[in-house]
């Protein structure tokens, strides 16, 4: 048990010195680094012209079909793994169970690919 | 290791000290990972690569880090100041983070966490909403577009990513790497590389993606979107994103050889002599190396190709993979 925590313990002192280590170097940065403030530099770059409209623009809306996908992928992955760990002690019925897990999750994405949710036509 | 029985102050600063050492072996990796990337590519495509910063150029990177570290911090006034500053430490401290549980040999591992790989990808994943902050808080439309075609792809190739090692997770019945990395003792032809070797296909190019290298680095398409999500990164800010991606190419590395190529195992049980780390670091290299390689020899794909090869062609073929190694285990069991 104690060896248990002290494991998390390490994944905590990771944690600690990953915050600590862009921390130092941006603070240890502004020691040395010029600070020269003109209004144009702190303008949002276009190519070199004067930005029109507003940066957040609309995008497509593709991205959050993908990202919907990918909820439904990533959970069914997060029961793939502790079936995979087990699979030694559950034998022939769980790989039953899992193809037809699996095979409803396939019939979704079939359904997608046909309905062109897969396609990528513009940016 | 007895410094892992209980937790006092002084196994508390051993940890400490060497998580540090570790950070800054990462440190030195990615220095010299970055200068030998150039030297490799510029002999690929017949140049000498860096050669002026001191002998061979090998104090290139060290010049380029302390340049990025006198560069004015610009902020630019439309952006979102609190999110834009906090994007590269979000990007930057899983790359880390997840070191944490990667074993080099049997004995030198920081953390045994009995859920190592899982806590690899949960962590990894964590740098896409770093990226996508970066890209949404520049507000800039090529920051935004380059944010949301990376959060895109990423997560795209990390389904496909997670399944392919499901295999590997089957053949070990374990999670943590130390236990997978045991499971492959006594020559290559123990490897997981061998029975999982479209596993380990898949695994290689969804980790390309995920590195956001070439030929997949479409976020920072720098012909269409000028640098993607840190066009308005600059100085030691940008220095942290870059960082990021050269420790998760580190920890990549680590990843493959723990999974795929037999970890810190020697290839032939007679060249057992050569210490372990020896051969953990051998197989690293070459990971390493490969990726360097691809780079220089293969054009960046097209976004649409990019998008249909991760749904349309890895992650179905991670799902048969899973399947075809149930059932030989299934078969093997059987005709015993």
């Amino acid at each position: 048990m104690e060896t248990y925590i002290n494991n998390y313990v390490i994944v905590a002192i990771f944690i600690a010195l990953g915050i600590f280590l862009p921390v130092a170097a941006l603070t240890f940065g502004r020691l040395l680094r010029p600070n020269n403030p003109i209004e144009e530099k702190y303008t949002t770059y276009e190519s070199g012209n004067e930005p029109v409209g507003t940066g957040q623009i609309r995008f497509n809306i593709r991205y959050y079909l993908f990202a919907l996908m990918f909820v439904i992928f990533d959970v069914e992955t997060v029961f793939l793994y502790p079936w995979a760990v087990a699979y030694n002690k559950l034998g022939l019925f769980a790989l039953v169970e899992m193809l037809i897990f699996v095979s409803l999750l396939v019939v979704g994405l079939a359904y997608a690919w046909k309905k062109k949710v897969l396609q990528w036509n513009s940016i | 290791m007895n410094l892992l029985q209980d937790l006092t102050f002084s196994s508390f600063m051993w940890f400490l000290s060497g998580a540090v050492v570790l950070l800054a072996v990462v440190l030195g990796f990615v220095t010299y990972a970055i200068y030998f990337e150039r030297k490799v590519i510029g002999w690929i495509q017949l140049r000498k690569g860096p050669n002026r910063v001191g002998p061979l150029g090998l104090f290139q990177t060290v010049a380029d880090v302390l340049k990025l570290l006198l560069k004015e911090d610009t902020i630019p006034r439309n952006a979102d100041r609190f999110l834009f500053i906090l994007a590269p430490v979000i990007a930057f401290v899983p790359a880390f983070v997840v070191l944490a549980t990667i074993p080099y040999t049997s004995l030198l591992q920081f953390a045994d966490l009995n859920v190592g790989l899982l806590y690899y990808f949960a962590l990894s994943s964590i740098s896409t909403i770093g990226i996508l902050l970066g890209g949404w808080a520049s507000n800039n439309k090529y920051s935004l577009l380059g944010g949301m075609r990376s959060a895109a792809q990423m997560i795209s190739y990390e389904v496909p990513l997670v399944m392919s090692v499901v295999g590997v997770v089957l053949l070990s019945g374990s999670l943590s790497l130390n236990t997978i990395v045991e499971g492959q003792a006594g020559g290559f032809w123990q490897w997981n590389i061998l029975p999982q070797f479209v596993g380990f296909i898949i695994f290689i190019i969804a980790a390309v993606s995920e590195l956001n290298r070439t030929p997949f680095d479409l976020p920072e398409a720098e012909s269409e979107l000028v640098a993607g999500y840190h066009v308005e990164y600059s100085g030691f800010r940008f220095a942290f994103f870059m960082l990021a991606e050269y420790v998760y190419v580190y920890a990549i590395a680590a990843l493959t050889t723990v999974l795929f190529l037999g970890g810190w195992h020697s290839p032939l049980p007679f060249l057992d002599f050569i210490p372990a780390i020896v051969w953990f670091i051998l197989k690293f290299l070459s990971i390493v190396f490969f990726l360097f390689w691809i780079r220089a020899t293969l054009p960046r794909i097209r976004v649409d190709h990019l998008m249909s090869l991760g749904w349309k062609v890895l992650l179905p073929l991670a799902l048969v993979n899973i399947f075809v190694t149930t059932i030989v285990i299934e078969l093997i069991k059987y005709f015993k």
